[in-house]
């Protein structure tokens, strides 16, 4: 961790001090204008109002996956890359991730309530979104058990790599175990009998939540920096002593 | 008492600010019970009927998990001879980190219970007396697993050995928390019976085991 | 006060230690305890620490305070430093003086100032005590004996990783403990520094598993300061 490190870091840290406040500019008038299309699309003919939790439920459905996306690809950047900003990005990505795949699933289960009767269901798209989240909870328990950073985003980078190798398989296992089993009840998101009247704000609202994503993550990855400074400045001080 | 007080409060800070303690226990515990419905399928009504029992099990395991670096970290340290030194009984200050252990890995178990119990479809009275059994029961777990603890410690191995060694001694905790938890939600026992026996079982732990921990302790680490 | 031991014998793991060893210090002095590694220098500190019952012999404490074992009566430094790396220096230090005194407030939070301030870690009191070098873990850890007054220090090896300007410290801290009519016991292999302190060489021919080690120089142990 020496002083040379932190030269890329602190162009990184300008450049989201000037990018930040225009993210959160866009973000905010996403939600706004995502919100009202949300309030103002028709209920649906069977599901009621309740169909409007699909709004939020399946863009953060979507970024549960992303996020593990980017960090694989930051992964990639660690190990064999080896970009100081990589495993910052990926240690940052791996509670928003969690965060949104909380979110898939709260709101998930929620929606779900009026048509199964219970809170939750063993069905297949859950339970593999569940796994998703257990792997991001492992994720930040390996990220904060380990107390050298660059061991513990090596770790985790590798970690990171074997999930998202392993979870089609995850997915596909779950997907043969539902089936074997005959579930009640499926949550229906198929493509064509969606309307086109809840496509637009369904849009606006995967575009608000990616936006969403982006500011935090960026914000995340600058306080992260600032962390590590903090450290580096505590032990220099250390060593002064 | 002070001395006692600040020995909680370093063993609670220690736990919080290492991620090891209060989140790992909670995500094993998420885990386990995750694991439960793939090997026995998603049949909502098998799981509602076993599920005190999934969330009990689960939580056994989970609050084992941490308990083998109770006193090793100490050990390692050099903490331990100084605590062994000291003026309080040993007893004492058994009862005072197993509780600072509780509170840290044991209790965010039972704050958990009820979210995992969503999962297994149980209805509110089934959740509620699975919480209540816990919270009761938990305790006892602790005070069993220091036993353990301090045995792995005395005898320098860790690891598989503390499971291993307290599991057995835990089956009566785990009777009669199940039994309950099962008494509350389907009967026909009344849950009164079951409770009060799983409540003299941890009041009785909370004596042997701080004692089989300290005479461990004061006549293993020569 | 007097700290004195007849005729003790120490077995470990079935080795004969040392046997019939006997010592005095009185206070204000200091007992140096040297030889070759395995003689049974730590052996003993632990044992007049309480932390190793004696296989025979005893341990005797006069004009100390009859309510208190030795080892409660005495501060103990060994190899390893009790600190916790997720701890400031503050909170560590915080943690033993309130732990070994069993009482709080104004003056402890005064001794603990006092304390880091003479180990030279005042500066430092906020960081993570995870930051620190092995120097300064051992300067924290003997930070202790000052925030903490009792009337025996016993010290095994308490120079480890310490440079020569904590060195000379701990030598003043020391010769202060010492004229404050405190005694000392330490286990060392350099010099400490301390001019009039007793020595007592533990023999290091039990390695050969014939004859136990003895003492062989018991001389200037009662030395006026």
């Amino acid at each position: 961790m020496a002083l040379i490190d932190l030269a890329n870091p602190s162009r990184f840290v300008a450049l989201v001090g000037r990018v930040l406040p225009w993210l959160i500019v866009a973000t905010v008038i996403a939600f706004a204008f995502g919100l009202r299309e949300s309030y103002l699309a028709p209920d649906d003919y069977q599901q009621g109002a309740t169909v409007k939790i699909m709004f939020i439920h399946v863009p953060n459905a979507w970024l549960s996956m992303f996020a593990w996306g980017v960090m694989s690809i930051a992964a990639l950047g660690t190990l064999v890359w080896r970009h100081p900003l990589a495993d910052v990005a990926a240690k940052c990505a791996a509670p928003l991730g969690a965060a949104f795949t909380l979110l898939a699933l709260v709101t998930g289960s929620l929606w779900g309530r009026p048509m199964w009767g219970t809170y939750w269901v063993w069905d297949a798209r859950l339970t593999s979104v569940l796994v998703l989240f257990i792997m991001y909870l492992a994720l930040i328990a390996l990220w904060r058990t380990v107390d050298d950073q660059n061991r513990a985003g090596r770790a985790a980078a590798v970690l990171t790599l074997v999930g998202a190798v392993n979870l089609p398989i995850i997915k596909f296992s779950v997907d043969w175990w539902n089936t074997l089993h005959q579930p009640a009840s499926v949550l229906r998101m198929g493509g064509p009998t969606i309307d086109r009247s809840l496509l637009i704000p369904l849009a606006v609202m995967a575009l608000a939540f990616a936006l969403l994503f982006v500011t935090l993550h960026l914000a995340a990855m600058r306080n992260e920096i600032m962390r590590r400074r903090v450290r580096t400045l505590m032990l220099m001080q250390a060593e002064r002593a | 008492m002070t001395a006692l007080s600040a020995l909680f409060a370093r063993d609670a800070r220690v736990a919080i600010r290492i991620g090891g303690g209060a989140m790992m226990g909670v995500l094993f515990f998420l885990a386990v019970v995750t694991l439960v419905p793939f090997a026995i399928g998603p049949d909502l009504a098998l799981l509602r009927r076993i599920g005190p029992a999934i969330l009990w099990l689960g939580a056994l395991l989970s609050s084992l998990l941490a308990l083998d670096r109770l006193f090793a970290n100490d050990h390692e340290d050099g903490s331990l001879d100084l605590i062994l030194m000291a003026r309080p009984p040993l007893e004492l200050i058994v009862i005072t980190k197993a509780l600072a252990h509780w509170v840290t890995t044991g209790l965010p178990l039972v704050v958990a219970a009820p979210i995992l119990g969503l999962f297994l479809n149980l209805d509110p009275a089934a959740l509620s007396a699975t919480v209540l059994t816990l919270l009761v029961g938990t305790p006892a777990l602790t005070f069993i697993g220091v036993i353990g603890a301090a045995l792995a410690t005395a005898l320098r191995r860790g690891g598989l050995l503390l499971p291993v060694l307290v599991l057995p001694l835990t089956i009566p905790v785990l009777i009669f928390g199940v039994a309950a938890t099962n008494a509350a939600a389907v009967g026909p026992m009344p849950f009164e019976t079951p409770f009060t026996i799983l409540c003299a079982l941890t009041l009785m732990s909370g004596v042997i085991g701080p004692f089989a921990a300290a005479a461990t302790l004061r006549y293993g680490m020569e | 006060m007097k700290l004195s031991g007849l005729d003790l014998t120490c077995i470990r793991g079935g080795r004969r230690v040392f046997s019939e060893l006997s010592f005095s210090v009185a206070a204000g002095t200091a007992l140096l305890l040297t030889g070759p590694n395995g003689a049974g220098k730590s052996s003993l500190l632990r044992m007049i620490a309480g932390l190793i019952r004696p296989a025979k012999g005893s341990l005797m404490l006069e004009g100390g305070d009859p309510e208190l074992s030795v080892g409660e009566q005495s501060h103990y430094v060994g190899h390893q430093d009790p600190l916790k790396p997720a701890l400031t220096v503050t909170e560590n230090l915080v943690f033993w003086v309130r732990f070994l005194n069993g009482k709080a407030g104004v003056s402890a939070a005064a001794s603990i100032e006092q304390g880091l301030d003479a180990v030279g870690l005042a500066d430092l009191a906020r960081l993570p005590a995870g930051y620190l070098s092995a120097g300064q873990r051992r300067r924290l850890s003997l930070a202790r004996l000052l925030a903490v007054p009792r009337p025996i220090w016993l010290l095994d090896e308490p120079t480890t990783a310490l440079d020569a300007a904590s060195r000379d410290r701990l030598r003043r801290v020391m010769l202060d403990h010492l004229s404050g009519g405190g005694l000392i016991v330490a286990a060392t292999h350099g010099p400490l520094g301390l001019v009039e302190a007793g020595q007592l060489r533990l023999g290091g021919s039990s390695m050969d598993g014939e004859e136990p080690a003895r003492p062989e120089d018991v001389d200037a142990v009662d030395a006026v300061p």
